[in-house]
This record gives C-alpha cells, sequence and structure tokens, in this order.
C-alpha cells in the first residue's frame, strides 16, 4: 500500500516537475499518469499492491469531485447571468460528443472486421 | 449557550470538521442514490455537493474556510489520475485489436466536445470566464481544473461544470445511444467515457463490464488528448 501510493506521488511529482520545467500545457497529473503507464509497459504486468492502491483510489474517485463541486457557491451569480449559454452548451455538446464517438466507432469498426465479424482488410 | 459557541468555534477552525462534513455529505448521497435504484437523477456528488452548500451557507461559513479542510480529500484527485494508468494498461490487449478505431473516435469526439462547447457557448454570448470553462467539460475534474486555470478559466466553475456534464452524460448516454441505433457495447463505453468522463463510466460499469472498461479507457486517452488539443485551438479561435 505504501509503497504504491509512494509510486504513485512520485510519477505524479516528476509530471508536475516535467510540466513546469518543460513549459507545456498538459497538467503535471496527466504526465504522470503517462509515466506511470510506461512503467507498466516496461515490467510488463500490474504489481498487485499498485492494483489495490488504484482500484482503492478509484472506486472513490466521485467522492474527490466534491469539494471542487462546492466551488459552484462562489459563482452563483456567473451562472444566474450566463445560464442560457451554460445550460445548452452543456447539454447539446454532451450529446453530440455521445453520438459523434459512438458512431465513429460504430462505422470504422465495421470497416475493419466487417458486422459479421470477418476481417475485411482488402476492401480498405 | 457559550459553551456551545466556544465548541464552534474550535471546530470550525480545525480541518475536522469540513473533512468530516464532507464524507457525511457523500454517504448520504450514497445512501440515496441506492435507495433510488442508481437512478442517475440522484447523483451521489451533486447530493452532497448540495447539502454542503446549505451547510457552509446555513453557518456563513467562506468557500475558502470550508476547503482547509476539504483538501485533504481534493488532494486526492490528481493522485487518482494517475492511478487511471492501471485500469487504462488492464485494457491494453483489448485496445490492440482496434486501436486505430478507437483512437480515432476518441479524437472525433474529443473535438466535438471542446468546438461545440465553445462555439454553442460563444453564439449564446456566453463570457468568456464561462467559455473557458466550459470548454474541458468532458474531461476528469483534475485535468479539466488544470486546463482551466492554464487558459486563465476558474478552476472551481469548470469542476462544477465537468459534475454537471457527467451527471448529463450518464442521464442522457443510453437513450442517446438507443436512439441513434448503436448496440456494440465498445463503441458504447467509448461514447459515455469521451463525453462524460469518470461519472459517465461508473454508470457504463453498472448497465455492462466491457461499456464500463472502453469509458474507463475513452476517459483516460480524452483527458490526455483534450490536455493537448484545447489549449492550441483556444489560442488558434482567441
Amino acid at each position: 500500500m505504501l509503497n504504491s501510493l509512494t509510486l504513485i506521488l512520485c510519477c505524479q511529482l516528476a509530471g508536475e516537475l516535467s510540466a513546469t520545467a518543460l513549459q507545456i500545457s498538459v497538467p503535471g497529473p496527466v504526465i504522470g499518469m503517462v509515466l506511470l503507464f510506461c512503467f507498466l509497459l516496461v515490467r510488463g504486468s500490474i504489481p498487485e499492491n499498485l492494483a489495490r492502491t488504484a482500484d482503492g483510489l478509484l472506486s472513490h474517485l466521485s467522492l474527490l469531485f466534491v469539494p471542487a463541486g462546492v466551488g459552484v457557491m462562489l459563482h452563483f451569480r456567473l451562472l444566474g447571468d450566463d445560464w442560457l449559454p451554460i445550460g445548452v452548451a452543456l447539454v447539446v455538446s454532451t450529446v453530440l460528443t455521445i453520438a459523434v464517438t459512438a458512431l465513429t466507432m460504430t462505422w470504422l469498426g465495421r470497416r475493419v472486421s466487417g458486422p459479421d465479424g470477418s476481417s475485411s482488410n482488402g476492401k480498405l | 449557550m457559550r459553551d456551545l459557541r466556544d465548541i464552534w468555534v474550535y471546530l470550525s477552525a480545525s480541518p475536522l470538521l469540513h473533512l468530516t462534513l464532507t464524507l457525511v455529505a457523500f454517504q448520504v448521497g450514497t445512501w440515496v442514490y441506492t435507495k433510488g435504484k442508481l437512478n442517475p437523477m440522484l447523483n451521489p456528488v451533486l447530493i452532497a455537493v448540495i447539502l454542503v452548500v446549505a451547510f457552509l451557507l446555513a453557518t456563513e461559513t467562506s468557500y475558502r474556510d470550508y476547503f482547509d479542510g476539504a483538501q485533504f480529500v481534493h488532494f486526492l484527485l490528481g493522485a487518482a489520475t494517475v492511478a487511471l494508468a492501471v485500469p487504462l494498461y488492464r485494457q491494453l490487449e483489448k485496445v490492440r485489436q482496434s486501436a486505430l478505431a478507437i483512437l480515432a473516435s476518441i479524437l472525433a469526439g474529443s473535438l466535438t466536445a471542446i468546438v461545440s462547447a465553445i462555439g454553442i457557448g460563444y453564439i449564446l454570448d456566453g463570457s468568456r470566464d464561462a467559455l473557458v470553462s466550459l470548454a474541458p467539460k468532458s474531461v476528469t475534474a483534475p485535468v479539466a481544473m488544470g486546463i482551466s486555470e492554464q487558459l486563465g478559466g476558474l478552476p472551481s466553475l469548470t469542476a462544477v461544470l465537468v459534475i454537471l456534464t457527467g451527471i448529463l452524460g450518464a442521464m442522457l448516454g443510453p437513450i442517446v445511444l438507443n436512439l441513434i441505433g448503436v448496440k456494440d457495447w465498445a463503441a458504447r463505453g467509448l461514447a459515455i467515457g469521451t463525453a462524460s468522463h469518470g461519472i459517465g463510466t461508473a454508470r457504463a460499469f453498472q448497465i455492462n463490464e466491457i461499456a464500463g472498461a472502453f469509458s474507463g479507457l475513452a476517459m483516460g486517452l480524452n483527458a490526455l488528448a483534450t490536455a493537448i488539443l484545447l489549449p492550441l485551438i483556444w489560442h488558434w479561435i482567441f
């Protein structure tokens, strides 16, 4: 538990440091995620206690959103002024994103393996 | 009466009260969600946020004082983002088989999410703060907040919009997918994960295991794609 948490925090720290040092616009934790992923690729398997720590963290993922979500109380005025653009953008953009992603995957997936599961690489 | 006030002064100055408040509110939210047969309208995060805000307003506590205690929970978001590498790695074999199709669909979804959010917000005359906080709404909160901060947005507003997007995606996702006739679990999972990150993924796992795994994958990759694409698009437009 402790060594896997240390590994995760080290990846995060290395991510934050390289984001600042290289002045790239990717958030530190995302670089940390890529670093941990590379570590797993090199190692070829997931250490058991890392799996336990990661699953533990991720199983309570939604709890971690609460403190940030409470920040809504700072923005009642902005939300009140901009409720129309924000509301419409949230709903329409979310629906569009779901449709575009699913249709692209269905379309490309069919190109690769065919609706009957047979390979159709020749047609590409 | 005086004793009670002394206790309150002591408690409100220590992180214990607001840390406990956060956990209790989330427990109540989870309880309601479970009792309500996992109805996506009864999202535990939404319930917890409403309860905490009501408590803070009633006790005239500032967000900053609350955050002094709640930051211990908030801090773990970064670590949780790093930990996403683990479920991502677990899907490695499945992903290899149709890697190109998966990457292309997540990229298409990521671009759609960014451009449509900014576009609609702009057409309807949203303020700059609203636009920049809306743009990363489909990405998991820690990443979205990081992006929004870098572009001069309001990370706390972004967090709220991210959570709302997650709840919307979890609610509307299955309806939209049925409407456009997409039945493949992998495609359904990718779509929900790309549009509505962790909250959508939690929902996808309840419906189908394959959908959940692909949703988790899409959440991770979209976080990466948006972190790279959004600053480029933003600086290109504005």
